[in-house]
């Protein structure tokens, strides 16, 4: 059963400027005082009192202005940051994929990358090796793949990135704005893809800022603003309070049957 | 909000706690586990260093041997030793000297120079240190291929029986099978090597100043340690039967001891078991500060790096 649960959660960062970063003030501030203690780091609450509780099938979208937390929010889910007061328990796999620029080596290839990272999401070297025909198919790299990452674009990252997660079967998908990076045709090809996985046995938590990204994976959403969530409901809702107006309200008919909402927001219809 | 509604509902876990010795230990055993991981990494790194030179990882061996070689012609020379038993001292030291330094300053950096994979991928911390003991292992396996040679060359100095590394000194029981004694001598090296990983790594993400404290003593302890001199040195009395306290030199410095027991067995020289005591005592000692600091700040690492 797959599940995330955060209960109450505090996400607090400590600014070691440079000063209070060296044992200087720790060892030397001992004489005349308590200059410099730990209480003298400034702290950055990037979160503050978070609870959630996700489980299977659920499609959340992550909105919100920059610096608001999302980030962090979706570390906190991935188990990378333990939350500094409150708790969190994650049942299930987790793939993340975050900031494109990290976490990947530039210096070795695609495959070298692809195995790499494959590796740290829980898989084997053995079961990589089937995978890898089917990702090259997927991102259509093709002869990319042995060239050193540093000759990638973004774009081709992105899809590198995208095609390790949706092929080793992951339970819970953390995704991080970085993805509206690939053209139109291949997103179509990975949102099928990314669709499908969370259909069949997962959990979906996209940040974005692209209102058509979330259309497509999400169907409720988070408003986190100041480290702290605002909203929480249907992706309509939320993105309408938002952004102070209805985003589906300029969509065509067809997209809206495509994405199933009905044409304004609301059981209520005549009215907006 | 109906799903935080159920969150509050149910009591918050308490078995879960971040600063507890059950995730401490959890994460030791899942790290050692994704077995196929750390060595990828690790054997990435060796060959990430070496890439696009014509000989590759062989740099490793050849300027071992040029080191050897080199140092031990001069030193030999300066003590007015034989080289067939110095050169091979100092190359058996040296070899091992590196591992132990490399575990010291590169331990310094486990998690600092991981920072972009900590922040990104939900690991255990643990894998970040098994690959720098892996890529040390690596490498010292590379050096080992010289040792080979120099044995090959001295063979018939290494093993006279009561040979002497230098003149006047000790009389060494000469290469025997005793040398399978290194096998579980470096087990130890590679073991300790992993606390000092994690512990090391632990304090200097958090403190700074500590990798350049770490890398401004190994000069020193290089030069305290017997490497390019023997302990002959250190026993020798002085005409008027002073000097003894000298031996402590060697005997305080906790590397002397990690030292010798793997470079006795592969020299064929004496061995005296309160080595292995020593060692196995900062074994002890140095897992148990390394498995508290990993209960106590395990989870802070993410927020450090």
């Amino acid at each position: 059963m797959v599940s995330i649960d955060v209960w109450n959660a505090s996400v607090d960062f400590p600014i070691f400027d440079a000063k209070s970063r060296s044992l200087k003030k720790a060892v030397l501030g001992k004489v005349g005082g308590k200059i410099g203690t730990e209480q003298k780091v400034p702290i950055i609450e990037a979160l503050h009192d978070i609870s959630i509780s996700l489980k299977e099938g659920d499609k959340v979208g992550l909105v919100g202005h920059n610096g608001a937390g999302k980030s962090t929010l979706l570390r906190l889910l991935a188990g990378i940051y333990e939350p500094t007061r409150g708790s969190s328990r994650i049942v299930g796999k987790i793939a993340p994929v975050f900031d494109l620029g990290v976490g990947m080596d530039p210096e070795i290839s695609g495959l070298e990358n692809i195995m790499i990272r494959g590796l740290f999401l829980g898989m084997s070297r053995k079961q990589m090796e089937k995978r890898v025909d089917d990702i090259a198919e997927f991102t259509e790299l093709g002869d990319y793949l042995q060239m050193p990452l540093r000759t990638y674009s973004t774009g081709m990252r992105v899809r590198l990135a995208l095609g390790v997660v949706t092929s080793i079967d992951p339970e819970i998908l953390l995704l991080d704005e970085g993805i509206g990076a690939v053209d139109a045709a291949f997103l179509n090809k990975a949102r099928a893809r990314l669709v499908d996985l969370v259909d069949r046995s997962g959990m979906l938590v996209f940040a974005s800022h692209q209102d058509d990204l979330l259309f497509e994976l999400c169907d409720t959403a988070i408003w986190m603003d100041e480290g702290q969530m605002k909203q929480r409901g249907s992706l309509r809702e939320v993105l309408t309070a938002y952004k102070g107006k209805d985003p589906f309200a300029h969509l065509d008919q067809e997209a809206l049957e495509r994405l199933g909402e009905p044409p304004v927001l609301t059981s209520k219809s005549g009215e907006v | 909000m109906p799903a935080t509604a159920t969150a509050e509902e149910q009591a918050p876990p308490t078995h879960r706690e971040s600063r507890s010795w059950g995730r401490a230990w959890e994460d030791i055993a899942e790290g050692v586990k994704q077995r196929e991981l750390w060595g990828h990494l690790g054997w990435q790194d060796i060959k990430q260093r070496y890439r696009r030179s014509v000989i590759g990882p062989l740099w490793i061996t050849l300027s071992m041997a040029i080191t050897a070689a080199g140092l031990g012609l001069l030193y030999s020379q300066l003590f007015g030793s034989p080289i067939g038993t110095f050169l091979p001292y100092i190359t058996v030291g040296f070899i091992v000297w590196n591992f132990i330094l490399g575990c010291l300053t590169e331990g310094t950096d486990t998690f600092i120079r991981n920072e972009g994979l900590i922040k990104h991928l939900p690991a255990p911390l643990t894998v970040y240190a098994l690959r720098m003991v892996w890529r040390l292992t690596l490498m010292f396996a590379h050096n080992m291929l010289v040792y080979f040679v120099v044995l090959a060359i001295f063979w018939s100095y290494l093993t006279t029986p009561g040979y002497q590394i230098s003149p006047g000194g000790l009389q060494q029981p000469g290469l025997s099978w005793n040398v399978v004694l290194a096998i579980p001598a470096f087990a130890v090296l590679a073991f300790n090597g992993g606390w000092v990983a994690i512990l090391f790594g632990i304090i200097s993400t958090r403190y700074r100043d500590i990798p350049q404290v770490i890398i401004s003593l190994t000069q020193l302890l290089f030069f305290m340690t017997p490497i390019v001199w023997t302990t002959d040195i250190l026993t020798r009395v002085g005409p008027d039967g002073g000097g003894r306290w000298r031996v402590l030199v060697a005997e305080l410095n906790p590397l002397y001891h990690y030292i010798e027991i793997l470079r006795a067995p592969l020299l064929g020289n004496t061995q005296s078991w309160h080595h292995w005591a020593v060692v196995g005592a900062f074994t002890v000692l140095g897992w148990a500060v390394a498995l508290l600091a990993m209960r106590n700040y395990r989870a802070r690492i993410s927020y450090w790096v």
